[in-house]
């Protein structure tokens, strides 16, 4: 799967979860600072990632998942 | 009364079996509407329960919060935050009217988010922790329909949730009156909200013998001191009033639909489902709401009742109110049309007991074609009744004893 199906498919996570509109969510952005989303839904895109992409992300992956881009990398390296 | 120290409401929302807003749950009372309809889903086939009936909305939250704002919340703060927003539009506070440390919120639900707590057990027990949602706790808190509308107006005076089962709507005016009294606040937006048609607590207020099992005649289940009576039929819904410090509502020039004049507290200790046979914490109650109003016995002209429909309680009720106010009120009992919304019908029955006052209108009480002799007060039956009042009390009973009676005037 390319990076950009990835960010793809994240996106309509993000969205279903979030209601951030999927053309919204770009490499660069910060999942809390720039699309305003808490921890809680994290937890719940994360879960949804996992199933989607079938890749496991520990807590303390996650944590360090800042950003989009941050998200599509690991999960391009762990699928 | 204008004593500066009043409470007057000035909004008012709910959604209800008969509508989806004030307007319409009021229309249909005084239509004589029914809103039991036959329960259709997979589990009453499932289990063979004897009730195939409830009165569910006749709005679907989920129609008018947006999605993701809905899929973070339990049906029952759903209900809330609905009936809130049109609570807090109807009083035409807009932002900055009121200090939000001045601003409070009180809203109880009987049984809260019992919806999430079995589907979050039902992908558990399938799936495993994982898909376990990290709301779980938030949808399932019965604070959580009080803690949703108090983020939603960012009230910082204080957001509480009284629960009291049935009485929960109505100990929460009674809160939020205490609040506006003691002047911890300007503004309290207060009510009840329950949604919890489902099939635990269906099975266990079944196994309780507490409910109608007429399936066949939806419409004519919920009766009210009627003989043929045999139980409640579930309801669901939400029910807010806006309240403030009369000397505040005035000075901003609110439009004000009358007072919270007083209210009463009481337990029976008795039994925890049962209520004293002879009503004795129920009168109580209703006393100590005519004297926290500072009115007569004789000023109040109506009693908008509990009574569920239930062969016991319907009974009890009306001894109270005899002892209490004396044999001159018309009574009404709305659970004929809307079923029982436990923890919310104590709200959404104050705002048809302070719309009564205003309007001078009392609506009938549905499906009471032969009155048990053991209710010996007049009860108000097929047309609205037109009565100038003065006063009108509201009482609310709840499992464990639980007994609330609020007073309104003009």
């Amino acid at each position: 799967m390319s990076n950009e199906d990835i960010q793809k498919g994240l996106a309509e996570i993000v969205e279903e979860v979030a209601g951030v509109e999927a053309a919204d969510v770009t490499a660069d952005k910060s999942f809390v600072d720039d699309l305003d989303i808490d921890s809680l839904s994290m937890v719940e895109i994360a879960v949804q990632a996992e199933d989607k992409f079938g890749v496991k992300i520990p807590d303390d992956e996650l944590a360090n998942l800042k950003t989009v881009g941050d998200a599509v990398q690991y999960i391009a390296s762990n699928a | 009364m204008t004593t500066g120290n009043d409470v007057v409401v000035t909004g008012l929302g709910a959604t209800t079996p008969l509508g989806g807003d004030v307007a319409s749950t009021w229309d249909a009372l005084l239509a004589g509407r029914s809103g039991v309809t036959p329960l259709e889903t997979d589990w009453v086939e499932r289990f063979e329960l004897p009730v195939r009936i409830a009165a569910r909305l006749a709005v679907e939250p989920t129609e008018i919060l947006p999605r993701v704002e809905a899929r973070r919340l339990d049906r029952c703060e759903q209900v809330a935050v609905v009936a809130a927003r049109q609570a807090w539009a109807d009083s035409g506070l807009g932002e900055g009217d009121v200090e939000l440390e001045r601003l409070g919120v009180v809203v109880g639900t009987g049984i809260g988010g019992a919806m999430t707590l079995l589907d979050q057990d039902d992908l558990i027990e399938a799936s495993g922790l994982r898909k376990v949602s990290p709301l779980t706790v938030p949808m399932l808190m019965p604070n959580g329909p009080a803690a949703h509308v108090g983020l939603d107006l960012k009230a910082r005076a204080g957001v509480h949730a009284p629960v009291s089962a049935c009485a929960s709507g109505a100990e929460a005016l009674a809160w939020a009156w205490r609040m506006l009294r003691a002047g911890e606040a300007d503004v309290v937006v207060a009510g009840g909200a329950e949604a919890c048609i489902t099939t635990i607590t269906m099975a266990g207020f079944i196994q309780a013998r507490t409910m109608s099992t007429r399936n066949d005649d939806p419409a004519r289940a919920s009766r009210p001191f009627d003989v043929d009576r045999d139980g409640f039929v579930l309801g669901e819904g939400a029910g807010i009033m806006v309240l403030e410090r009369g000397d505040f509502a005035r000075a901003r020039g609110a439009r004000i639909y009358g007072t919270l004049a007083g209210i009463g507290t009481s337990s029976d200790g008795h039994h925890i489902t049962a209520a004293d046979p002879e009503g004795l914490g129920q009168s109580r109650a209703i006393a100590a709401a005519i004297r926290t109003a500072g009115v007569e016995p004789a000023d109040v002209g109506h009693v908008n009742c509990h009574a569920t429909s239930t062969p016991v309680g319907d009974v009890i009720e009306p001894q109270a109110v005899r002892r209490a106010i004396g044999d001159h009120p018309v009574l009404t009992a709305p659970k004929g049309n809307h079923g029982h919304l436990l923890g919310a019908s104590g709200a959404v029955e104050a705002i048809t007991t302070l719309l009564s006052v205003r309007d001078g209108i009392v609506p009938p009480t549905l499906n009471l074609e032969k009155q048990d002799p053991k209710v010996q007060l007049e009860v108000v039956t097929g047309e609205p009744r037109k009565i100038d009042l003065v006063a009108a009390v509201n009482n609310s009973f709840g499992f464990g004893g639980h007994n609330v009676s609020l007073v309104f005037t003009a």
